[in-house]
């Protein structure tokens, strides 16, 4: 069976462990460096993307993050996560990972008055994705190798780059595991390079 | 695209999940707390430790300087509201606060009713002391619930107190038979549908955070290790003797909150704790936590 690891420091983690488990895995929190070392995916939830970036400091995961995502484990980032995978921000500074070529506005879409759910058409999906948008980024600028996936009046709203694959929205809170599906594939082909290896 | 949804509000209390809220009265007070990791900042005219001192009507604080706090940070902003003033939770939503408080630590304005909370879009966070006061504000549209605890004390009693109530109430409701649960619904006071809801998953149908005397990181630990979702804290950051490093220590403590090795380490050299109050020395009258029902 493979782990999914959710980074837990802070946000929806439980319903993105909920979501795994929807989805026929299994999951583990990942808040300590080693907790990286026995997992199959990565999850990074939502929640408020400069606390997780100040404790993911403070507890020395950044570096040990950037080489696992980097030598290819599958991730996935919603919202804060998303924000936190990326290379910058419009505006400000924050703690980031930088493995996703995107420059992120936070709040883009507004304050919690302008928050919103939409059905979304993601490709590959023969119905759409019921998508909740809370206080939400939107992907400003998208670098080389960056496929978009979705967007809503064209801003860049899902995004992927190789094994990392990022939402402005969250699936997690909708009780539909098609994306999270998506992850689990991705990590059992995954679990089978590393037993090649 | 559908804004205000049941979803998209309580959506955003899951977000706070295993954060720290921290009381701020000033632009200043914000980016320390932002600074310090909180999730979001409530605005706030005076801390409840003040409100508590000073006596008189506490209010709604003033416009301009929740304006000045929300320009401040990029977190969320929350405010507090009179139980029952729907003008003034009027006049936040219209201001753009992302969650609005409405809180006993405030004096009522209405002893009877609550605020129809349903006819926001802002989504709301209400306090209780026990599941059934929690089921009515729910039912009511609150989208996120709150211990009470006793505000501006220090003194974490009564926030251990209503969170141990609120789970014992939810473990009986959950070992019922369909049959006894509109007689609990009763004698609770509680709406039967919301009743039925959490008989069935065993939990709140929204977050629930601690509120209410929490000064240290240890006591933010207790109750996240009680079941709390993430926590508020008032007066215990600011009315402390250096309250960055506390807002800080306050935050790691909730996140590791059940590794008591960091809790140790986060906790070492503080300084000087909010003085807090025994509950013993408080009359009935002095208690913020029978404002509302």
């Amino acid at each position: 069976m493979t782990a999914v690891g959710v980074l837990a420091l802070q946000g929806d983690v439980r319903e993105h462990a909920r979501a795994v488990e929807t989805a026929g895995g299994t999951w583990a929190p990942v808040r300590r460096p080693e907790d990286l070392e026995s997992i199959d995916a990565l999850i990074i939830p939502g929640g408020e993307s400069t606390t997780i970036g100040k404790l993911a400091t403070i507890y020395g995961l950044m570096e040990p993050m950037r080489r696992a995502i980097s030598g290819g484990l599958p991730t996935f980032g919603t919202c804060a996560g998303m924000i936190f995978l990326a290379a910058g921000v419009t505006a400000g500074a924050q703690a980031q990972l930088g493995v996703l070529d995107v420059i992120v506005e936070r709040n883009a879409f507004g304050r919690q008055n302008e928050s919103f759910e939409t059905n979304l058409e993601i490709p590959g999906f023969e119905q759409p994705f019921r998508a909740v948008f809370i206080r939400a980024p939107w992907v400003a600028k998208v670098g080389g190798g960056v496929e978009v996936i979705a967007a809503v009046d064209e801003h860049p709203v899902m995004v992927r780059q190789g094994n990392i694959l990022a939402s402005s929205f969250h699936p997690e809170l909708t009780g539909d595991v098609r994306i999270h599906t998506m992850v689990l594939q991705a990590a059992a082909g995954r679990r089978r390079m590393d037993g090649e290896r | 695209m559908e804004a205000g949804t049941d979803r998209v509000k309580r959506g955003l209390a899951e977000m706070l999940k295993g954060g720290v809220i921290m009381d701020v009265v000033n632009a200043e007070q914000a980016k320390i707390a932002e600074e310090a990791g909180a999730v979001a900042v409530m605005a706030l005219e005076r801390v409840p430790a003040d409100i508590r001192r000073d006596g008189g009507v506490a209010r709604m604080a003033d416009p301009e300087k929740i304006q000045e706090i929300i320009d401040s940070v990029s977190i969320p902003v929350m405010g507090k509201v009179r139980i029952g003033h729907f003008v003034e939770a009027q006049v936040l939503q219209s201001l753009g606060v992302d969650y609005i408080d409405e809180s006993e630590v405030l004096t009522p304005a209405d002893e009877e009713n609550h605020i129809d909370k349903w006819a926001f879009v802002t989504p709301f966070v209400c306090g209780a002391r026990n599941l059934g006061e929690a089921l009515r504000r729910i039912g009511e549209g609150a989208a996120m619930i709150r211990t009470k605890g006793e505000a501006g004390t220090g003194n974490v009693v009564e926030a251990v107190r209503h969170m141990r109530t609120m789970n014992r109430e939810i473990r009986a409701l959950s070992s019922m038979e369909s049959g006894e649960l509109m007689a609990s619904a009763k004698t609770m006071g509680a709406p039967f549908d919301l009743v039925q809801e959490v008989a069935g998953s065993g939990r709140l149908p929204v977050v629930n955070f601690a509120a209410g005397g929490i000064a240290t990181p240890s006591d933010a630990a207790l109750m996240m290790q009680l079941g709390c979702d993430g926590v508020f804290v008032g007066s215990g950051i600011f009315k402390s003797t250096d309250p960055a490093p506390r807002a800080r220590a306050i935050v790691e403590a909730v996140t590791f909150h059940d590794t008591p090795e960091t809790i140790a380490k986060v906790s070492s050299g503080l300084g000087e704790a909010m003085v807090g109050i025994e509950m013993g020395t408080l009359s009935d009258s002095e208690l913020l936590q029978n404002r509302g029902w």
